[in-house]
């Protein structure tokens, strides 16, 4: 009986306490005719070492690729501390802080991330974390739009140059609170959101703009220019930002004349491992004043009776366990775990060790699609800077080609035909420190060979 | 001490980041970052001393009895972690093309197999990240499906009295009204209360079964009739699987729709707070609205995912990249070391512990909540008597029993009964620790009436004493913020 301990003595000891005699007595409250029969489908149990067999043969089967993609999840080095720490039995086995005097550890953790997190963004607070990047910026826009004393529109203008998955995750989480998403285009050229984008949906008011940096394409949009025209139209400004990439750029919290309102992003790229898209954590930090609207756990600093300083969950009064329907949102459990990975890497990292992961994901980026770009009818995209994904045209169909490397064991990068027709056969690439000139090299021959497969087909 | 006042300028851990800073001036001026974010300048040694005494200063199942009621803290086996964490599970992007995909996306179609069985219902989505997003999905799937009838106005979803918070909270963010329905006075849902409030504005009704007052709602069928005969659905919150695994089947008791917490009952890590896993189950006529992505089975090609192409009319996307794939792994490996066998055995005995600790908790004198009842995997005593005898209340045994080296049950939940503990020992603790548990709760009540004040101060034995939330909540301080002109450098 896999982990039930109980020997027959104990059975039988126990089922002579409650004053029954099987164990089946126990579920006599439950209607005879809605006892299960049987569990078709589900095969016998396995012991360990076969699971482990049969997980390995699995694992094994997907291969080991070299991973060119990024479009939202990044594959960068990991410290082995960061999840020889965070898998230890305390943190890994514990729940969610509600005694704080038992989870001294986990609290001090989230505090410690919360600082981090504002430190990076340049913004007052933090919560504990969201689900995700784009759950984030559900929880985001759903916050603005509470938070925006001046405009009671429910109006939120959306960049095209926001990640897709992201877009379509907010549409679904916030389809039923009547709040209207407005898609702003973006310059062909550049593949930045610009102002004359903005203003040519903005004849209503509107009660957010969403500002990506980097955006989908990896291009860097004017963030202070667009902050500046938003905040002159009383509208808030959310950041959707990666955080290795702000160790290098300026922080929401600087953009523009005020900053940012909120910044929300993905927090996988400090420390979590690309595991086909989660377990990640969304992270949401804000100004001071809209620290009341902020969903999610909160770890706040106190004392102890004698004076002694020790944390705990705070402002719990916006969550649902307490306010129930009038909750800010609807989440308990967050992304935990994943919280004490990103503080241990961050802690680990530090400023200039993200500094430096940056910069070489950018440098490796720009030297990859710099060598793509030698190969006959490969080209970019956009003329404008970028951090780490460039967007290249291609001359075949980006699936075909895609197909192709995938039987070289390359992961191109992401297809962007499908969410974006317009750039015609368009593929994203990114190079995290992690790539190296020789897989660069063979990303080029491979793609040359793909290509000649691809035009032939 | 925080990590933050460990650093000191220029400390690093060399070996973790690339040797030098590459070139990147091609980053317009404009848009970089100016002075340097304030994060901790620390020895690699420095990290891991720091963070593993962090954790030695947590509660946790794999150090302490956990009996928390409503969160099934039940050992998470190990090799759940460790196969999860195999190199090819881990280095797979989430964009990864099919072709390099069909390990784990058997695994994952599997385990959408199984939980359709164990539950009983017709498909499931693995998609919600929590039990949270799970209940979100489930009342937006209800509104799908009143909508595609034309049903406009089936905008109530009911909800007893005893549920937990996020049921109403999710119901409001589908763009329901929430109504209460009472809980009678032996714990069952009050049907003649229930027969009076639906109607043709009854989107249906979320339900825990057993529920959070820890027995099973012996009127399951009336209840599922009444609602559905007035046109609503049934919503079933998986919070406590657990008790019922391989027993009774939601989608036999009449549910259309449910959601599993797989870090409760499939035992994956609850990790401090998450992450979580929320897969939820439907009935045949709900499953077009199904979260996406799915994994399909064709028997020629292999496995291959469903977006909002193949699912047009979908609920949609709930996080970028469809879930937390690695809880679902862990579940699915739980899944398979216990095979049909186990599942059924989780109930059993979950059921056997818990109300063997009621039976012995009552001859000791505690008054149990409902105490004809027979308790599910949990159930509940009350502390008023102690609390009016003694002036002791349940918060203080609770801190108490954190000296005993025993985490405090879930506290003052539900709020309809008075100074309740509700305690769930879970199907892998020993007799041995219940029989501790109870020697602890004896004691803690002769020390309430002879030393109260000992049990008032408590903990006294944990790396702080009695915390002050009121402070933490006034004097707000939720980061550490550098002294002026101190740790900020330029680039």
């Amino acid at each position: 009986m896999p982990f039930i301990p109980h020997t027959d003595e104990d059975i039988a000891a126990m089922l002579d306490t409650i004053g029954v005699d099987s164990i089946d007595a126990l579920f006599d409250e439950i209607p005879a005719e809605l006892r299960a029969q049987g569990l078709d489908g589900i095969p016998a149990g396995l012991s360990e070492m076969e699971v482990t067999q049969l997980l390995q043969a699995r694992a094994r089967s997907d291969g080991e690729p070299t991973c060119f993609i990024g479009a939202g999840a990044y594959d960068h080095h990991i410290p082995a501390a960061v999840w020889q720490i965070t898998t230890r039995g305390e943190f890994y086995s514990a729940y969610t802080p509600y005694q704080a005097e038992a989870s001294q550890g986990t609290l001090q953790v989230l505090y410690e991330f919360q600082s981090m997190m504002t430190a990076l963004t340049g913004l007052d607070v933090s919560n504990a974390s969201l689900y995700d990047g784009a759950s984030a910026l559900a929880e985001a826009v759903l916050m603005a739009v509470r938070s925006n004393r001046k405009v009671k529109h429910p109006r939120v203008l959306m960049p095209r140059t926001v990640h897709p998955f992201y877009r379509r995750t907010v549409a679904s989480i916030v389809q039923h609170q009547g709040i209207e998403l407005v898609e702003v285009d973006y310059d062909k050229r550049s593949g930045r959101t610009q102002i004359a984008h903005c203003e040519a949906v903005a004849d209503q008011p509107f009660a957010a703009l969403v500002v990506p940096q980097p955006n989908v394409f990896g291009v860097l949009e004017d963030v202070d220019a667009l902050t500046d025209w938003a905040q002159a139209r009383d509208a808030l400004v959310i950041g959707v930002v990666n955080p290795v990439a702000l160790a290098l750029l300026s922080p929401p919290g600087d953009w523009g004349q005020a900053g940012a309102d909120i910044a929300c992003g993905e927090g996988q790229p400090l420390g979590m491992p690309l595991a086909s898209g989660g377990p990640y954590l969304g992270f949401l930090c804000c100004k001071q004043a809209f620290i009341r609207q902020l969903p999610g756990r909160i770890a706040g600093k106190t004392e102890d009776l004698d004076g002694k300083v020790g944390y705990t969950l705070t402002l719990q009064a916006r969550e649902q366990h307490i306010r129930r329907s009038k909750a800010t949102s609807n989440i308990c459990t967050n992304q935990g775990l994943l919280v004490t990975a990103a503080t241990i890497h961050m802690a680990i990292l530090g400023a200039e060790g993200l500094e430096r992961v940056a910069a070489a994901c950018h440098a490796n980026t720009a030297r990859l699609a710099q060598q793509l770009c030698e190969v006959p009818g490969v080209e970019p995209i956009f003329d404008a800077p970028a951090f780490h994904e460039r967007a290249l045209r291609l001359p075949a169909p980006t699936e075909t080609v895609l197909a192709g490397l995938a039987e070289q064991d390359i992961l191109g990068g992401f297809d962007l035909g499908h969410e974006y027709p317009e750039l015609g056969s368009a593929l994203l690439v990114c190079a995290t420190e992690k790539r190296t000139d020789a897989e660069i090299a063979a990303y080029r021959e491979a793609l040359t060979s793909a290509l000649v497969v691809a035009k032939a087909a | 001490m925080l990590i933050q006042e460990h650093s000191r300028p220029g400390r690093r851990a060399t070996a973790q980041a690339p040797l030098t800073t590459a070139d990147h001036s091609t980053l317009p001026q404009a848009l970089r970052r100016k002075q340097r974010a304030a994060l901790p300048e620390v020895s690699e040694m420095q990290a891991v001393r720091h963070y593993t005494r962090l954790s030695q200063q947590n509660f946790s199942i794999d150090t302490h009895f956990y009996p928390l009621g409503s969160c099934t803290m039940k050992y998470n086996p190990r090799a759940c972690n460790s196969l999860a964490s195999l190199p090819g599970f881990l280095a797979r992007h989430p964009a990864a093309p099919e072709s390099h995909s069909q390990g784990i996306m058997a695994c994952l179609h599997e385990l959408q197999d199984m939980l359709k069985s164990v539950t009983g219902m017709h498909a499931v989505s693995l998609a919600p990240a929590a039990g949270a997003q799970g209940e979100l999905a489930g009342v937006m799937m209800i509104r799908a499906y009143h909508d595609a009838r034309g049903d406009h106005d089936r905008r109530e979803m009911l909800v007893p009295d005893a549920a937990h918070g996020t049921n109403p909270a999710s119901a409001i963010m589908a763009g329901f009204k929430v109504r209460e329905v009472p809980t009678g006075r032996n714990g069952d849902v009050d049907i003649d209360a229930l027969r009076a409030v639906v109607g043709p504005q009854t989107a249906g009704i979320m339900l825990t079964n057993p529920s959070t007052v820890g027995v099973f709602d012996r009127n399951i069928q009336a209840i599922a009739k009444t609602v559905h005969e007035a046109g609503g659905l049934l919503y079933y919150d998986g919070a406590n699987l657990n008790a019922i695994l391989g027993k009774v089947r939601p989608g036999d008791m009449g549910f259309d729709v449910i959601h599993m917490n797989l870090h409760k009952t499939f035992s994956t890590p609850h990790g401090g707070g998450g992450p979580g896993a929320g897969p939820v189950g439907v009935s045949k006529r709900l499953e077009p609205y199904l979260p996406i992505p799915l994994v399909e089975k064709d028997d020629d090609e292999g496995y291959h995912w469903l977006d909002e192409d193949d699912r047009p009319e979908s609920i949609g996307r709930l996080t970028a990249f469809g879930g937390n794939m690695g809880i679902l792994l862990r579940a699915y490996i739980y899944a398979r070391l216990l095979g049909a066998e186990g599942m059924r055995r989780v109930s059993e005995f979950a059921t056997l512990n818990a109300n063997y600790l009621q039976a012995r908790l009552r001859a000791a004198g505690f008054q149990l909540a409902y105490p004809e009842r027979r308790a599910s995997h949990e159930f509940i005593i009350t502390l008023k008597k102690e609390a009016k005898d003694f002036g002791v209340n349940t918060m203080d045994v609770a801190k108490r029993l954190l000296d005993y080296g025993y985490h405090a049950p879930t506290t003052y939940f539900p709020l309809l009964v008075p100074e309740c503990l509700l305690i769930e020992p879970t199907e892998t603790e020993p007799k041995e620790a219940l029989d501790g548990f109870v020697e602890a709760m004896i004691k803690i009540r002769a020390e309430a009436e002879q030393e109260p004040e000992t049990v008032r101060q408590a903990p006294h034995s944990l790396p702080v004493r009695r915390l002050d939330d009121v402070r933490a909540a006034r004097q707000l301080d939720v980061a550490w913020k550098p002294a002026e002109g101190l740790a900020e450098s330029n680039i």
